[in-house]
């Protein structure tokens, strides 16, 4: 399959890439790891008239760990978040979640900004930043500014990023140590995208679970922080009504589409075993 | 649409070429630089036919620009066996083990393992099944390309601990 026809452009600062997004204007596509758009190009349903390619911009490719304060640059690749050790030392989920992404040639390509981003509901990483509370930093001809990973996602493909801005970083607070937590996700086969799949963190005080995070993806249009599910769980021992209740909280929630992953009724019950079992493993691992 | 002017290192030799935006590094591999060995094979970056080496990663060529690979340094499996023309343990490998039936998923698997190698030099068969799950075979259950692999990565450290 041949792409429609482009200009290609290769900045190499953030303020050039800014600088040709406006002046290029509606036609133009900023191109990261590309393993979303290009395929997408390649059946014609994204016809960019140019594209801005940020692989020089050297200020979006570094893991940085202050304290507990995770900044991650856009055009880290999820084989680069899955080989820190750094990272995984005091936020495994990230290199777990990562993991169960598509396959190593496209997690050697395929980048943390471009998979938060695209507005994709079926790609895994922006359930997981709405678990851990995450934010993405946006910059664009006016400047820069700060949007919540739980207000980000708008619909399919559709989030508030203006055409125009580029998402820069995502900053996020490691969870406390000795928290638990866990990515469960069904899926047909390697590589695929998730039937249903869920993130919790979670942490205990003296037994009984203290805070609670829960999100799910590809169970509606935009990923789903499931606030009410994980409240049911705060307080208590997580003991099996609770893991239950909670787990049809947050089935209640989701709104999946029929496609070849199975029909609605399927999804939904699939997605309140993954809760369930996302919950028992963050619980195992919870100190 | 302009075309643009590309450089890079391919199986050890510089090129230059104008290319096409468009063109996808598949394309510029097998039309214009002949290299025929990386299949494309459902070009929708599920199969792993097209795998090539780029900068000391695993790529699928069907999804990479020619300008996105433009100033890297690329093997193909043309690129793999010793320039005398002798096998690579890995290639040798698929040959003494039947690592191949029809072989049409064979360079990828091969540019594939032979990054795995590198990086892992000693997997064990889940984590080499792991490692080859974004390429797909239709042929052989995969059995003997584990196998094969395997077989390599043993002959790989002998050779390490004689040198």
């Amino acid at each position: 399959m041949i792409p429609g026809s482009f200009d290609y452009h290769r900045p190499s600062s953030i303020g050039d890439a800014i600088g040709l997004m406006s002046s290029l204007g509606d036609d133009a596509m900023i191109v990261a790891g590309g393993h979303s758009l290009i395929p997408m190009m390649k059946l014609r349903m994204a016809l960019p008239e140019h594209l801005v390619d940020l692989q020089d911009v050297q200020s979006l490719k570094s893991i940085s760990i202050e304290n507990s304060q995770i900044t991650l640059g856009a055009m880290v690749t999820q084989a680069e978040l899955i080989t820190s050790e750094e990272l995984h030392e005091i936020c495994p989920l990230l290199r777990e979640a990562a993991l169960q992404i598509a396959d190593p040639q496209v997690r050697y390509v395929g980048t943390i900004g471009g998979n938060v981003a695209n507005g994709d509901p079926a790609n895994d990483m922006p359930a997981i930043m709405q678990t851990l509370n995450a934010s993405f930093t946006l910059v664009g001809p006016n400047g820069e500014r700060s949007v919540a990973a739980r207000d980000f996602y708008q619909g399919a493909y559709y989030t508030t990023r203006e055409d125009g801005e580029i998402l820069s970083s995502i900053h996020l607070d490691a969870p406390t140590s000795g928290h638990g937590s866990a990515y469960e996700k069904q899926k047909r086969k390697i590589g695929d995208y998730a039937t249903a799949a869920a993130a919790v963190v979670l942490t205990l005080s003296g037994g009984t679970c203290a805070t609670a995070s829960i999100g799910l993806t590809n169970l509606s249009e935009t990923p789903l922080w499931a606030e009410e599910a994980a409240s049911i769980l705060v307080g208590s021992s997580l003991d099996r009504e609770t893991i239950k209740a909670a787990a049809a909280a947050a089935k209640a929630i989701t709104n999946p589409a029929e496609d070849g992953r199975g029909p609605i009724e399927f999804r939904k019950h699939v997605a309140g075993i993954m809760v369930e079992r996302a919950i028992a493993k963050a619980h195992s691992r919870a100190r | 649409m302009s075309d643009i002017d590309v450089k890079m290192t391919i199986n050890g030799q510089e090129i230059e070429a104008k290319a096409d935006p468009r063109t996808l590094l598949i394309h510029f591999l097998r039309e214009d630089q002949n290299l025929t060995g990386a299949h494309i094979g459902c070009d929708t970056s599920h199969c792993g036919a097209c795998t090539v080496d780029i900068d000391g990663k695993s790529v699928k060529s069907c999804t990479v620009f020619v300008g996105q690979a433009n100033g890297s340094d690329i093997t193909t499996i043309e690129g793999i066996a010793h320039p005398d023309g002798t096998l690579h343990a890995i290639q040798e490998a698929f040959r003494q083990n039947h690592g191949l039936q029809c072989g049409f998923c064979t360079p990828g698997m091969i540019t594939r393992a032979y990054r795995l190698l590198q990086e892992n030099p000693t997997p064990t068969e889940t984590e080499i099944r792991y490692g080859i799950s974004g390429n797909l075979c239709r042929c052989t259950g995969y059995q003997n390309i584990v196998k094969s692999i395997m077989a390599a990565s043993r002959e790989l450290s002998l050779k390490e601990a004689a040198e």
